[in-house]
């Protein structure tokens, strides 16, 4: 076995990937986001159902690789009950991690700290980021109170692209 | 110079003598390790590996030749310009054209297209005309004349695809018509592997009287290329596709055709004379080579013809049609795999996509690469066939005159271990 690879694919993302979370439709969708990685063709739908500043309930559903797949499940595993301003710093942390900029990582991070082997393939943060991007994409649009649907990609190229 | 693949006995040579493994052991490269395994280098359509004598022929001239072309009066000047337009009667001999004025050097078959785009599109293409491409062309054959046909008004129409990848010719005649006034198709896919019928195609438009202009970059590597059996105006392909450098490309044209076009690039070399009231330009090939061009690299283009036409191009045509109906026999007994493209070897090339029903292209050539095996995946620029497909990307394997049954054993093994390792 690789280690390398091992070390992208481990064990908790394979689990991820196989038997996503988030699976099931929030009853009221007061965030919706979808995103996409172009040139992979992964696919990310979310909606988000919000109780005052906390998101209560969260749906997603990914088409794509193992990485952007497994991603997305930890993001719905994590976030949900959290606070606005406590997923926009965690999404922050996630960044960091993933772009190997240096960051304290909290200890309830949980399996996404398990994402942080994706560093040794470049081009697979993007993978790892496009929960994460549509999710905060999404919030932006709720905060400024635009109803409705916000699309994001990677790689548009207009400030938002993640390498 | 000539390579160790030379049948030196003068032979015909039957496909069971076409000697893989001494070609294997003439490409450096293949020696290499990819993390603790043995190259099994399937992405040939993206690439190819170099022979030692091409390597060889780079450092040489280096060493030896160096000097700008056409314009010295010096020996290494002559040395240099000698071993560039050697190359390029060679390659006006490896697809059959008795005019080397014809054979414009490029940086690549995209460049070549692009020529064609600047330097005829600009000035031929009208408001209404119709432009007619396939739904399986590469974005090198799809962008530049999508883009012309939207600065000018031009309606871009498309000869679609059968569910088995061959181009459907059932409406042809709707399609390819008197207001046709350029058909631009790919001899061979990238994606689907299909050969395309370029002649009869050809014909069909040059009897409304458009041009005709073939992308050869994924046929020229594998196939006799005849230009005059082809008949079309302007045909492009990739020096590096076929043992070849980077940075070199081929676009033949018609002489008249090419004498009526504006240059595509201005500066040194395209020029004869230069005044500020008047500049009278170079004649044809130089006056759309404008500037240095990749010395070095052309030159060593020519030992790749050379190598290739040891071997033979006709016994390249067979090896990889008997390998590629292998891949496709032992890729279709692992269950749920999709290929894309003909089944049947006549009618197709040696680039196999196909997809896992759960595992994304990304994933498997990751994992390929981990146990040595180097494909493509993604959507291989070309978007609009993807569409079509349904797909977002495929994974490629593609195949070459150094590839074995073993090659194919290997990634026939590894895609079974990656199920595994999925755990799907």
């Amino acid at each position: 076995m690789s280690s390398n690879l091992d070390d992208m694919y481990r064990e908790i993302i394979l689990d991820h990937f196989r038997s996503p979370r988030g699976k099931k439709e929030v009853d009221r969708a007061d965030i919706s986001s979808d995103g996409q990685n172009p040139s992979c063709g992964d696919e990310l739908s979310l909606q988000v159902e919000m109780d005052h500043d906390v998101l209560k309930d969260v749906h997603v559903s990914c088409r794509g690789c193992a990485i952007s797949v497994a991603s997305a499940s930890m993001l719905a595993e994590t976030i949900k009950g959290k606070s606005f301003e406590e997923v926009k710093a965690l999404a922050e942390t996630v960044k960091k991690m993933l772009k190997g900029e240096p960051t304290e990582l909290p200890d309830d991070l949980g399996d996404i700290e398990a994402l942080q082997g994706v560093r040794q393939f470049p081009v697979r943060i993007k993978c790892a980021l496009l929960a994460w991007v549509t999710l905060v994409e999404g919030m932006k649009s709720y905060e400024n109170g635009h109803a409705g649907h916000t699309t994001v990609s990677t790689e548009d190229g207009n400030g938002k692209t993640e390498k | 110079m000539s390579t160790d693949a030379a049948n030196k006995t003068g032979k015909p040579v039957t496909l069971d003598a076409f000697d893989t493994e001494r070609i294997k052991a003439d490409f450096p490269i293949l020696q290499e390790q990819i993390n603790g395994h043995r190259l099994v280098y399937l992405d040939n359509a993206a690439t190819t590996q170099k022979p030692r004598v091409v390597i060889n022929a780079l450092i040489e001239h280096y060493r030896k030749n160096n000097a700008n072309v056409h314009r010295g009066l010096h020996t290494l000047a002559e040395r240099s310009t000698e071993g560039f337009e050697r190359t390029r009667a060679h390659i006006a001999r490896f697809i059959n054209v008795p005019d080397t004025g014809e054979v414009i050097l490029t940086k690549g078959a995209t460049e070549a297209i692009n020529l064609v785009t600047y330097g005829w599109g600009e000035h031929n293409i009208k408001p209404g005309d119709e432009i007619v491409l396939t739904e399986m062309e590469h974005h090198a054959n799809f962008v530049p004349w999508v883009t012309l046909a939207q600065k000018k008004g031009a309606v871009i129409r498309r000869i679609p695809i059968t569910v088995c990848g061959h181009l459907d010719l059932s409406d042809i005649d709707k399609i390819i018509t008197p207001k046709t006034k350029l058909l631009a198709l790919c001899h061979a896919s990238n994606v689907l592997g299909t050969i395309n019928q370029v002649a009869e195609l050809a014909k069909r438009a040059h009897e409304f009287g458009a041009v005709v202009v073939g992308d050869g970059a994924q046929a020229a590597p594998h196939m006799t290329v005849d230009i005059q059996q082809l008949g079309v105006d302007f045909y492009a392909f990739s020096a590096h596709k076929m043992l070849g450098p980077t940075g070199v490309g081929v676009l033949w044209g018609r002489r008249e055709l090419l004498e009526n076009m504006t240059p595509f690039n201005y500066g040194g070399e395209m020029i004869r004379e230069v005044g500020y009231e008047r500049i009278t330009f170079n004649d044809l090939p130089w006056k759309f080579e404008a500037g240095t061009p990749n010395i070095a690299d052309v030159v060593a283009f020519d030992e790749a013809l050379t190598y290739l036409e040891d071997i033979g191009m006709d016994r390249i045509r067979a090896h990889e049609m008997a390998l590629t109906k292998y891949a496709l026999e032992r890729l279709s007994e692992i269950s749920g795999i999709e290929i894309q493209g003909p089944q049947d070897v006549e009618s197709r090339g040696a680039a196999i996509s196909f997809t896992d029903p759960t595992i994304h292209p990304h994933d498997i050539s990751t994992f390929l690469d981990s146990r040595g095996i180097a494909i493509r995946a993604g959507h291989h620029c070309a978007q609009p066939l993807m569409r079509t497909l349904g797909k977002v990307a495929t994974a490629r394997a593609s195949l070459y005159i150094y590839n074995t049954e073993s090659d194919i054993d290997a990634l026939y093994d590894a895609l079974l271990e990656m199920r595994k390792y999925f755990g799907v």
